[in-house]
């Protein structure tokens, strides 16, 4: 009998404790209340920023906390998605991938193509309300060779211009970048660089204001009070690790465009956990799908698909021994089933690859470039049994009859998304033609290093374009360039990129990067296997957004129909898979990767 | 009592010195390095960032001046999330891991205690056998399962709690749920043992047999000598989980420390990884200087030395 009564107060006990530990719970969340100044109800839409009461808010995932949305700093897909919202550089791209007008209402190249003269609009406002100028672009620029800044994509971004070689040692007055006057903003090239546009569009060289940057140093882009911006949206409150709010900027030129009152990006990490958040309705858009869902959602309308300027590729240490034999090389390639790997394997979320340069990247003429690559026709043949026949024949070509004699090769990838997967589907596709391969997982941050520094016999491989000019994709078989991991060198595919970079006439340049990818895919110098695509789930009532083949989405003009028709009459055309991933339009626009990583 | 404390912070100085060198050089032995990327930068860029955060210079010389640093309060900026310093890092995140923590200890100290004791006092019974089959799955059952779970039926079918955030009281429930569960679980093992044992000893009889009444024999004799056993546990497992759960955090999305223990080692952000261990190497040793006091306190027969 006492026992039981030891036994109910005990239970009494454990009731009392709880109560006092909800009602702990109850106060921080009021202290986390009055931070928010909101109703912090996060099934609510306008959770979160004070201003939003009634307004329109999207709630968006993209990405995780994103590393830097410093524009000179950031060099991932994320954090360029983001800062695309909060800043806008003299050019910008349209729907169609086209360049328009950013903070420049105009702009003109001389007859050498050397000089590029950029008018500014009239009454251009920081989102603090002061004056923006053309010498806010001068520093911009200049702040982005700094050695001190080192921005990882000056490089790509300044190269070209006059004097970057002296300002990345320091001497940052030696870049010709120039205002005569405050509307008014020039730059002279080193040779000329025709797609040097979509390098004024590209998030790197927004303008920064200085005044923020000298009083606040780095840190001025981590905090929403010190981060100015010059775009349609402006950060009005930031919670590390949870979400990213962005209001409308009213100091924007083209404000009176902008529809939704403000932009929520949740920084979420885990797949899984953004996809409960849209299931939820807690979240209108997610880019993160746990691909184990896929399945069930391919034909559903609120999933789509759509191509990005990239390729999955794998390295062969072409320095060594068997992989220095380009019949060895093309035997690996002819064992492949791509169509398998990129549909079965990868669910459909990636495209089979019978070229190097797949979808959505140009040629000088602005059409699609795989239309002309190879006369037409696909470098590599999609038929599996005469391709494994053909394998079997170069393998015996090169002096390993059903693969007698050669090593045991080795196949190197980190651990992530689908590599796994496609690694033991190339063990088993060239163990078909004999060929004896071991697979060695890498973490991450190893993988790295070991790929460039060519510790590997084949490894994945992947490139993500920064704009869409297929030179951004063939340089990296440049013998010297950084990113030729498996040291692919010949002398004929440096003198077509040599000629692609100096010629000012577009026909000959269109012709020599054709030359190159007939190279490269000709010695085999890296095996494609299938085209990167964005995969993403969004509601049917946000209107107005699109997606551009840079791996970016375009929430600017978008609008959220609440069911009252008011979105639907101003609404732009909305997003269709089949309808973007249609477009020819010429496009051009900067990414980069972290595809990779994922 | 207060020269205890004082060797115990002498110690603590050398253990974390210790645990700091050998994070600072195993670090640095693993391949990569935090300027990596899958595109390469430019080698004047690479160089300008080791020149700026001072990777350039010797081993030696880097661990010197990081201890020299560290021993002045400067744990650094990060090296991947530009702009913001390691003591801003964790002093931004720490409170929300903490707060989350603190409650979930509270929660399995609160379920853990009294369910131990009525285990070991209905031992053998129905409600002993339900206890253990419950702190069997708590211990068996790793925490992202229960979260997966917990999400699927109250977020997701029910709709019932939030699934992401951690604004309101609503928000708590499902990852408290997650973090006290094992915690709860191995304190009611460890409750239920040692309160065994106790009721078994001679002075229990001896209380009972000079009539004391049965709670003050509960509370005053046994609980006091059963709980050591929870005490010493509790210590280091609130330093873990007020650091944060990499798992439930980033189910959740909760803005905690936990996940930047992992994120900075597979980053290679070297500063940020020694401030976590730091920190975390700090609250342990706390924890445990905290530990022996406490034991102190419910038993005068230790004595510390």
């Amino acid at each position: 009998m006492k026992k039981r009564v030891i036994t109910l107060f005990l239970a009494a006990t454990m009731a009392f404790g709880l109560a006092a530990c909800g009602g702990g719970g109850d106060n921080v969340a009021d202290n986390v209340q009055s931070d928010n100044g909101s109703s912090a109800d996060d099934g609510d839409q306008a959770a979160g920023t004070p201003q939003a009461a009634g307004g329109k808010v999207l709630s968006v995932q993209v990405g995780s906390d994103p590393e830097t949305i410093d524009p000179a700093l950031n060099s991932a897909v994320d954090g360029g998605n983001m800062i695309l919202h909060a800043f806008e550089g003299l050019l910008t791209l349209d729907e169609g991938g086209n360049l328009a007008e950013g903070q420049a209402e105009s702009w003109e190249t001389d007859e050498e193509g050397l000089t590029w003269t950029f008018h500014l609009r009239d009454g251009l406002k920081w989102s603090d309300g002061t004056d923006l100028t053309a010498n806010d672009f001068v520093y911009s620029w200049k702040r982005v060779c700094d050695p001190e800044v080192a921005a990882p994509y000056a490089e790509t971004v300044l190269g070209m211009v006059e004097g970057y070689a002296d300002a990345v040692e320091g001497n940052l007055d030696a870049l010709k970048v120039e205002a005569p006057d405050d509307k008014t903003f020039v730059v002279k090239l080193t040779s000329p660089c025709p797609y040097f546009g979509s390098l004024a569009a590209f998030a790197t060289l927004s303008p920064v204001q200085q005044g923020t940057i000298d009083t606040n140093g780095d840190a001025w882009a981590i905090d929403a009070g010190t981060y100015i911006c010059n775009g349609p949206f402006y950060i009005s409150e930031w919670r590390p690790g949870a979400y990213i709010m962005m209001s409308k900027n009213p100091n924007y030129w083209n404000a009176d465009a902008i529809k939704l009152d403000a932009i929520k990006w949740n920084l979420i990490e885990d797949p899984n956990a953004s996809y409960s958040a849209y299931q939820t309705e807690e979240i209108m858009m997610i880019k993160d799908v746990p691909t184990e869902e896929i399945p069930s959602l391919s034909g559903s309308d609120e999933f789509y698909i759509d191509p990005i300027i990239g390729t999955y590729y794998l390295s062969l240490n072409t320095q060594k021994e068997p992989f220095n034999d380009v019949n060895v090389r093309k035997a690996l390639s002819l064992a492949i089933d791509r169509d398998y790997v990129a549909n079965t394997l990868m669910q459909g979320t990636y495209t089979p690859a019978y070229n190097f340069i797949g979808p959505g990247w140009l040629d000088t003429d602005g059409t699609e470039f795989i239309s002309k690559a190879n006369g037409g026709q696909p470098y590599i043949s999609s038929d599996h049994d005469a391709n494994i026949e053909e394998a079997k024949k170069l393998l015996s070509d090169a002096g390993y009859p059903d693969g007698q004699g050669l090593p045991t090769i080795t196949y190197s990838t980190n651990d992530a998304s689908y590599h796994k997967v496609v690694a033991e589907y190339l063990q088993q596709a060239w163990a078909e033609i004999g060929v004896d391969c071991q697979v060695d997982i890498v973490e991450w941050a190893s993988f790295t290093p070991i790929r460039r520094n060519g510790d590997f016999d084949s490894s994945r491989n992947g490139w993500v374009g920064d704009y869409s000019d297929a030179s951004n994709m063939l340089d990296l078989f440049y013998s010297s360039n950084g990113n030729n991991d498996g040291k692919f060198s010949s002398p004929d595919y440096d003198a077509a990129m040599d000629i692609s970079r100096t010629t000012l006439d577009a026909a000959e340049r269109s012709e020599a990067l054709h030359k190159a990818e007939d190279v490269l895919l000709e010695e085999m110098g890296c095996i494609p296997l299938a085209y990167y695509n964005d995969f993403w789930l969004q509601r049917k009532e946000l209107k107005g957004s699109w997606h551009g083949t840079n791996g970016y989405w375009y929430f600017m003009y978008a609008d959220i129909d609440d069911g009252t028709g008011s979105a639907e009459d101003e609404a732009p055309t909305e997003v269709e898979p089949e309808a973007s991933s249609e477009s020819l339009e010429p496009t051009t626009e900067i990414l980069e990767d972290t595809t990779e990583q994922q | 009592m207060l020269k205890y404390v004082a060797k115990r912070l002498v110690l603590a100085v050398v253990t974390i010195w210790a645990v700091a060198t050998l994070t600072f050089f195993l670090m640095n032995m693993v391949p990569g390095g935090p300027f990596l990327s899958e595109k390469a930068i430019s080698p004047q860029a690479t160089a300008a960032l080791e020149a700026k955060y001072g990777l350039d210079k010797p081993l030696g010389q880097r661990y010197l001046t990081y201890m020299s640093d560290a021993a002045h309060g400067d744990f650094g900026d990060s090296l991947k999330q530009r702009g913001r310093t390691v003591a801003g890092i964790i002093s931004s995140k720490f409170p929300v891991s903490a707060r989350l923590g603190g409650i979930s200890v509270l929660v399995a100290l609160c379920f853990g205690i009294p369910l131990g004791c009525i285990a070991a006092l209905n031992r053998g019974k129905f409600l002993d056998s339900l206890i253990s089959v419950v702190s069997t799955c708590g211990i068996a059952v790793p925490s992202f399962v229960i979260c997966t779970l917990l999400m699927y039926f109250f977020g997701v079918n029910l709709r019932l709690l939030p699934t992401m955030g951690i604004t309101t009281w609503k928000h708590y429930i499902m990852p408290v749920a997650a973090l006290s569960f094992y915690p709860m679980a191995y304190i009611m093992r460890l409750m239920r043992s040692s309160m065994l044992d106790v009721l078994g000893q001679d002075y229990m009889r001896t209380a009972k047999a000079k009539g004391v009444a049965g709670f003050w024999i509960l509370f005053k004799h046994a609980l006091r000598n059963a709980i050591l056993p929870v005490v010493t546990y509790v210590g280091p497992m609130l330093a873990y989980t007020v650091t944060g759960s990499f798992v439930v955090e980033k189910i959740f999305v909760i803005p905690g420390l936990g996940g930047e223990f992992i994120g900075a080692i597979s980053g290679r952000d070297y500063t940020l990884i020694m401030g976590t261990t730091i920190f975390l190497a700090t609250l342990i040793i706390i924890m445990n200087v905290v530990v022996d006091i406490v034991y102190k306190l419910v038993d005068p027969r230790i004595k510390l030395k």
